[in-house]
């Protein structure tokens, strides 16, 4: 899966994006942010209010129930401060 | 018309390419957005722009089809710029066309306050003092709810 990080969520975690195997346990966006969590003081850092967190699958905004497969682009942001 | 750039762009012209060639359009709408220096002059400042390039494009495109399907509109017109700009310095263009007034105006609102909490962009303000990213604010969730209230109430 390709994972993209977008303004101060790159910043903290260090990297804009990555390739990931999820493990099987993995089904759904809320899984995703709960397992990225447990990857490193940087991403439970920038993860630790995810709440305001958005997620985007395939470009379109998720739900924490929206469910992922393997081929999919997840991007994960602060809220939108554009226009 | 969807434009996501770096260059900065011309009100008039594309004023006038919405409305060329179309003698049913009544009136064009327009709102634009310029940087405002947050310092108050006190110093320079500046901020860039990031955004989520897949993205952006397809957001775009589906608030300008929720527009098309509110109001009656001849044209529309979305420039959004990205990278870094300077106070005073444009950064989005709403354009719209209609054959009325009301759908022109309305839509050209509607457009501006669900892109601002849709389109995948952030700032990333520089004072003298640092950088720092620009917080979301209530309030331009709350303008957004709005249309979807005017919704509600026109279906109940």
């Amino acid at each position: 899966m390709k994972l993209l990080y977008f303004a101060w969520l790159r910043q903290k975690i260090g990297v804009e994006s990555e390739q990931v195997t999820l493990p099987d346990a993995v089904t759904d966006v809320a899984g995703l942010v709960t397992w990225l969590k447990s990857r490193g003081d940087n991403y439970a850092n920038a993860l630790l209010n995810d709440k305001v967190i958005k997620v985007a699958v395939n470009q379109a905004y998720a739900r924490p129930n929206t469910p992922l497969k393997d081929s999919d682009e997840v991007a994960l942001f602060p809220p939108v401060t554009g226009g | 018309m969807i434009r996501v750039q770096r260059e900065d762009f011309d009100v008039g012209a594309e004023m006038r390419a919405l409305s060329a060639g179309d003698t049913g359009i009544g009136g064009l709408a327009s709102f634009v957005g310029l940087v405002r220096d947050m310092t108050g002059g006190t110093g320079p400042s500046a901020m860039t722009l990031e955004h989520y390039e897949g993205m952006t494009q397809k957001q775009l495109a589906e608030v300008e089809a929720e527009a098309r399907r509110r109001w009656e509109l001849s044209g529309v017109t979305l420039i959004h710029r990205f990278g870094r700009l300077e106070p005073g310095d444009q950064i989005v263009l709403v354009l719209t066309a209609s054959p009325h007034r009301q759908a022109a105006l309305e839509s050209c609102a509607f457009l501006i306050d669900w892109l601002k909490t849709r389109a995948p962009f952030w700032k990333l303000e520089e004072t003298p003092q640092g950088s720092h990213w620009v917080e979301a604010r209530s309030s331009d969730d709350a303008a957004a709810a709005r249309w979807t209230q005017d919704t509600d109430k026109l279906r109940s």
